[in-house]
């Protein structure tokens, strides 16, 4: 290796470091100023903690208990229902005789490019006509139908190349449509089932917009809903405000880590192959 | 015309048939029609009256809200934020993104590999919202890391209020933006990179390529799909923004940060004027589609070439 190549991998290294620095130093700090006071924070924005007080990291658990409840049920249950009806969907898109299949496919995969903010407006009515406004039902609702088109759309791809053979072999065995799905086909699904329910999980957990104009109630509200209202209700305590987004980043950050591998494919996926 | 099977019994039959082949989709049908496409149509609806939302008048008004669109000056400023929002984006997330992408690749272990865009990634799986209020933070002059850094480097008096500073907060709310999103652009970068065939490198090795020359002529054109993909969903994404905005600055000061769905948020529902927050989903709606329309058109080239 030549002297120039050397010293231009280093300098690339630095820069890939440094960059790896200027995505985590924000985080930590987040994390860090959950255990200090406002005075410390004020005096030293860099300092670390000279005490490790968890008062604030409970005082945030108090503040963020409800919201939290409320995202963990909106999160698992549209995850439920959007996965399943994705996989039964593309199921009986791509593997049984059905009148009119390419127009369908077309509606419900079509279903991605629309925006949830054009339909912010009538969804209000919408929602207040069903009696469901300012509930998690609502959202469950939303996060599911907004969802399906793109799972639907992951799950399809994944379905078009599984062979036909077992398919057949089962009908000639004289299992039904339904027992194939169950029994033999979603099985099959598994690696990219795993991946829908990731990515959707993300989705919900994250959600802002709907869960923002849709529910009023603390008890309702989410955790992204719930943080931004904590700013103006303890927009003094800092400590606690930080402890409190990360009580909220937490747990997507170690579900991302300990399943990276799924995450990656289905992003991947996603974004056509 | 003149023979057809008169049997009403096999015609219903064969029309229930058909309905009960229907029942996989029936479901998703309901759900995506009732709840994406309807509120579309039921958008453009509205848009053509004045209503409250409270005492749930409405009269209709023709294209008033479309005229009032064209004449709003916030509507240019949102606008201009958007595109601008689209080009920075554009420019980190999706050239700068390939860049770092292809030099990942080119480094290191697959270990030290897979451990950088993992980092990279984390802001990607946390919320705006949490993002946005930590950048808040980060902006506060005083308590915040962005002056502590200039105060650090000498330049202390660069200092100022940056979400307050209407000349500032936009660019500011970008920069964060930037910093959530690279990492998950640069990841599927990663995935697009690694499937190039290794034998093409090393023939251009072979010929005395060296690495910039290798960026250019083997890796760039080999992910030209990823890139077009990338583009349109950054851009689509760009006019779509709403979180961050609305968590950092709520569209102010004095309406300098306002995207087209922050002014929708404030029209409908803060002002309660919800014929004319419908008109601005009009707008959205417009330029959404153009999006989806090229990412249809550049998946129908892939398929074709």
């Amino acid at each position: 290796m030549s002297l120039a190549t050397a010293l231009a991998r280093a300098f690339l290294w630095a820069f890939l470091l440094a960059l790896a620095a200027l995505v985590l130093y924000p985080l930590i700090w987040m994390a860090l100023n959950g255990f200090r006071d406002n005075a410390a924070i004020f005096d030293a924005p860099f300092g670390l903690p000279d005490r490790w007080s968890w008062t604030y990291y409970r005082q945030a658990w108090e503040a963020t208990r409800g919201f939290l409840a409320s995202s963990l049920l909106v999160t698992a249950v549209s995850t439920v229902t959007t996965v399943t009806i994705s996989a039964w969907t593309a199921y009986g898109l791509t593997r049984t005789p059905m009148p009119g299949q390419p127009l369908w496919v077309a509606f419900i995969l079509g279903g991605m490019m629309l925006s949830p903010s054009v339909a912010l407006v009538p969804l209000v009515r919408l929602l207040q006509g069903l009696g469901i406004y300012d509930t998690q039902g609502a959202l469950i609702l939303l996060y599911t139908a907004f969802r399906v088109p793109f799972t639907t759309f992951l799950i399809r791809a994944y379905m078009l190349d599984l062979p036909r053979d077992l398919d057949e072999a089962a009908t000639m065995d004289g299992a039904s449509p339904g027992t194939i799905f169950w029994r033999i086909i979603l099985p099959l699904c598994s690696p990219i089932l795993i991946s829908c329910v990731l990515l959707h999980i993300l989705f919900a957990w994250n959600e802002y917009l709907f869960a923002m104009i849709f529910t009023n109630s603390p008890g309702v509200q989410t955790l992204p809903v719930g943080l931004s209202s904590m700013l103006s209700k303890q927009g003094t305590n800092y400590a606690s405000l930080f402890a409190a987004m990360t009580i909220s980043a937490l747990p997507i950050v170690i579900l991302f880590f300990l399943t990276q591998r799924y995450f990656i494919r289905g992003l991947t996926e996603g974004i056509g192959k | 015309m003149t023979t057809r099977p008169l049997d009403p019994g096999a015609t219903s039959r064969r029309v229930i048939r058909d309905l009960w082949r229907l029942r996989w989709v029936a479901l998703a049908l309901g759900l995506v029609g009732g709840f994406v496409y309807w509120p579309i149509f039921d958008n453009f609806r509205v848009s053509l009256t004045h209503q409250d939302i409270f005492t749930g008048e409405t009269t209709s008004a023709g294209f008033e809200n479309y005229q009032r669109l064209a004449e709003d000056p916030v509507i240019l400023t949102a606008l201009g934020n958007n595109l601008l929002y689209a080009v920075v984006s554009v420019l980190f997330q999706v050239f700068g993104a390939f860049l770092l992408a292809a030099i990942i690749e080119g480094l290191g272990q697959a270990r030290q590999r897979a451990i950088l865009r993992a980092v990279y990634f984390i802001p990607s799986a946390i919320s705006t919202t949490v993002t946005g209020l930590l950048f808040y933070f980060i902006y506060q002059p005083g308590l915040g890391l962005l002056d502590g850094v200039l105060q650090g480097l000498g330049l202390g008096a660069w200092s100022r209020v940056w979400l307050g500073d209407p000349a500032t907060a936009i660019h500011a709310i970008i920069a964060m933006s930037q910093w959530q999103g690279f990492g998950y652009s640069a990841l599927l970068f990663s995935v697009a990179i690694q499937k190039i065939p290794a034998e093409l490198y090393d023939a251009a090795r072979m010929d005395g390529a060296g690495p910039l020359r290798q960026i250019w002529s083997i890796t760039l054109p080999m992910t030209r799909e990823m890139t077009g993909m990338m583009i349109i969903i950054t851009v689509t994404g760009a006019f779509q923004v709403f979180n961050e905005i609305m968590v950092m600055t709520g569209g102010g000061p004095n309406n300098a940060t306002q995207v087209l769905g922050t002014w929708l948020y404030e029209q409908g529902f803060t002002q309660n004027d919800m014929g004319y927050a419908a008109a601005i989903g009009s707008l959205i709606f417009a330029v959404t589609m153009v999006c989806g329309l090229a990412q249809l058109a550049l998946n129908a080239r892939r398929r074709v070439g």
